[in-house]
């Protein structure tokens, strides 16, 4: 049949090469007026900003006149200005501050929700912070820092302890930042940490304690491998979010006091809106994002997020 | 012995015994809880506080001078010379439009996001056509690219159109689709039985009422998932609605908040209002919330399966 049709030739309509049929199936023009709308959304908002921005960046621009191509000069400046590397310091010594203790506080609270209870009440409670704005939670907490009627200070005198300025000092400002966005996103986590751990079957843990396995050691030998997969996704997600920190900067310190909290994200806010300065805003936000593709690659290999020990 | 035990509570939930480790355990977990709920319970007490009051005792368990003033007030119930009276401003915080503006915002963004995200997630787990595969592909890269590198071409592109300080122009980037949302449908249309598509189709019903009478009113689980966080998500963002929308009649919540926080008069701030301003805000999350109860908290649950 083959052959015949081979020795053979028939024009036309018959000898459609293969990626012309699937174009003219009457599937396809169905299929891509599904996908339509949406591939218009990525491609203007996603797709074609995201190499523009790249492109921005190699210019200066104020967006009053026209933009001026200045090849690296953006890069060449953001390297050589000691605000810059403030900026990526003091982020840094945010996400320090907060991922390692929320991250722990998250996991110890899964692990308790796990053992102790299946409470839908606990659960509500406990992810209540994440469903209340960052700007909201930002002043719920300036309120209670506050140097002279928050409440923390009012408990510290009870205590003997005198008052702390808080978000108000160079040395208090980070740590309250971050103690905000833990407050807020480790009941949250802490969910996510939950359903992982629903996953892993009871059977294992009660052949553990058969065998006489501590507490202790059934939390490392069997919690922390099988939940690895999960634990990644909620690290590699809370990092990259921990470093574009910017809602409570803006609620509540606005970069001070003397740039303590003058993090990545709010250095790029001043350059882009308060000064205009879109080129070089957008080079610092490029480097952003090579950090974090790099960060995110690491902890994806270092820590083999793709597999999981329950096989 | 001793060890026995604790090995025992381990297996847990069936075995009711309580044992010292148990109990450190739910004092931890009580623990925690009441580091949540209090600052929720002092907001609500400054709201209901007169000004000279909250500075007289700023330790007192209970609302001291107690009133509902503060809500009044930022429910524009009280005229301008009375609200400075009351520690105001005296600028005008006008709660009901910033809350139609909300609404208006995430109502939109929700509905606009949830159908066409779903039709291209429909596409691409049911349908075969040329380049599925790469287009795909792009949305899950996407799906890693962080915020900060488009913010400021689309703040750029925004501001070409002419679209700053309108609704469509706070919408537009989320209305389309959200990579999130397609990979997270196309994953739970995978999941489902073909069989009764197919019988439509033999029937010769059209492949949108297939996707309209079929598909969609099965998938209401998955859908309410997506919906409850892309309202989360929506109501509760700050940046991109104060730059594109900065202007009072299409000022978000949030926004108006950021506002009012840095219009409180300086030394002596009027944390009554601000706190007021801040309850009120965020009611219509916590009634969704408990309006929907269990399948929210569970919603949130999935999210972490991206």
């Amino acid at each position: 049949m083959s052959n015949s049709a081979n020795a053979i030739p028939i024009r036309g309509a018959q000898r459609r090469p293969d990626w012309l049929k699937g174009w003219l199936r009457g599937e396809t023009w169905l299929a891509w007026l599904f996908i339509l709308p949406s591939l218009i959304g990525f491609i203007t908002f996603i797709g074609v900003p995201a190499v523009r921005g790249l492109f921005i960046s190699f210019t200066n621009w104020d967006l009053l006149s026209a933009p001026k191509v200045v090849g690296l000069a953006n890069y060449q400046k953001l390297l050589n200005d000691p605000q810059f590397w403030n900026a990526l310091r003091v982020t840094l010594y945010y996400v320090l501050l907060n991922i390692p203790l929320q991250t722990v506080l998250a996991v110890g609270l899964a692990v308790l929700m796990d053992r102790l209870t299946q409470s839908i009440f606990v659960r509500g409670v406990l992810v209540l912070p994440w469903l209340i704005p960052n700007v909201v939670v930002a002043l719920l907490w300036l309120w209670m820092l506050d140097p002279q009627l928050g409440v923390v200070n009012q408990l510290l005198g009870v205590f003997g302890i005198g008052r702390q300025p808080f978000l108000g000092s160079v040395g208090g400002a980070m740590p309250s930042v971050a103690w905000i966005n833990i407050w807020r996103h480790a009941g949250y986590t802490a969910l996510l940490i939950f359903a992982g751990l629903q996953t892993i079957p009871k059977d294992v843990y009660e052949a553990a304690a058969i065998d006489g396995a501590t507490e202790r050691r059934m939390f490392w030998a069997i919690t922390v491998p099988l939940l690895r997969p999960v634990l990644v996704f909620v690290l590699v997600t809370t990092v990259i979010g921990s470093f574009q920190i910017f809602d409570t900067i803006a609620i509540t310190t606005k970069g001070g006091p003397v740039n303590a909290t003058r993090v990545i994200f709010w250095y790029i806010y001043e350059y882009a809106f308060n000064r205009f300065q879109m080129g070089y805003a957008m080079s610092a936000a490029v480097v952003l994002f090579l950090i974090l593709i790099t960060i995110t690659i690491i902890q994806m290999r270092y820590l083999r997020s793709d597999e999981s020990d329950l096989a | 012995m001793a060890t026995n035990a604790s090995a025992l509570t381990v297996v847990g939930q069936r075995r009711k015994g309580i044992t010292v480790g148990r109990a450190l355990a739910w004092a931890g977990l009580v623990l925690a809880i009441v580091v949540v709920l209090v600052p929720f319970y002092w907001v609500i007490r400054t709201a209901l506080s007169t000004k000279v009051e909250l500075y007289a005792n700023p330790s007192q368990i209970t609302p001291p001078g107690f009133t509902f003033g503060n809500f009044a007030r930022v429910l524009g119930q009280v005229s301008a010379a009375d609200s400075i009276a009351a520690g105001g401003s005296g600028q005008p915080l006008h709660f009901w439009l910033y809350l139609r503006n909300s609404v208006i915002v995430t109502a939109l963004t929700v509905v606009g996001q949830l159908f066409f995200s779903s039709l291209a997630a429909y596409a691409f787990a049911r349908l075969n056509f040329p380049l599925r595969d790469k287009i795909f592909f792009l949305y899950i890269i996407a799906l890693m690219i962080p915020g900060i590198v488009t913010l400021i071409p689309n703040y750029i592109l925004i501001r070409t159109l002419g679209w700053l300080n309108t609704f469509q122009g706070i919408v537009a980037p989320a209305f389309l689709m959200s990579p999130f949302a397609i990979f997270f449908l196309r994953q739970f249309f995978l999941g489902i039985n073909r069989e009764v598509e197919e019988a439509a189709k033999i029937d010769g019903a059209s492949l949108f009422r297939i996707f309209w009478v079929i598909v969609v009113p099965i998938s209401g689980p998955p859908l309410a998932t997506l919906g409850i966080l892309t309202w989360i998500g929506t109501w509760n963002d700050y940046l991109w609605p104060l730059l594109i929308g900065p202007d009072e009649n299409v000022r978000v919540l949030t926004v108006a908040l950021g506002v009012f926080r840095s219009q409180t008069p300086q030394g002596a701030p009027d944390w009554g209002g601000l706190m007021a301003g801040a309850v009120l805000s965020v009611l219509p999350s916590i009634l969704l919330f408990l309006v929907l109860g269990r399948r929210a908290i569970n919603s949130i649950q999935f999210s972490g399966y991206k």
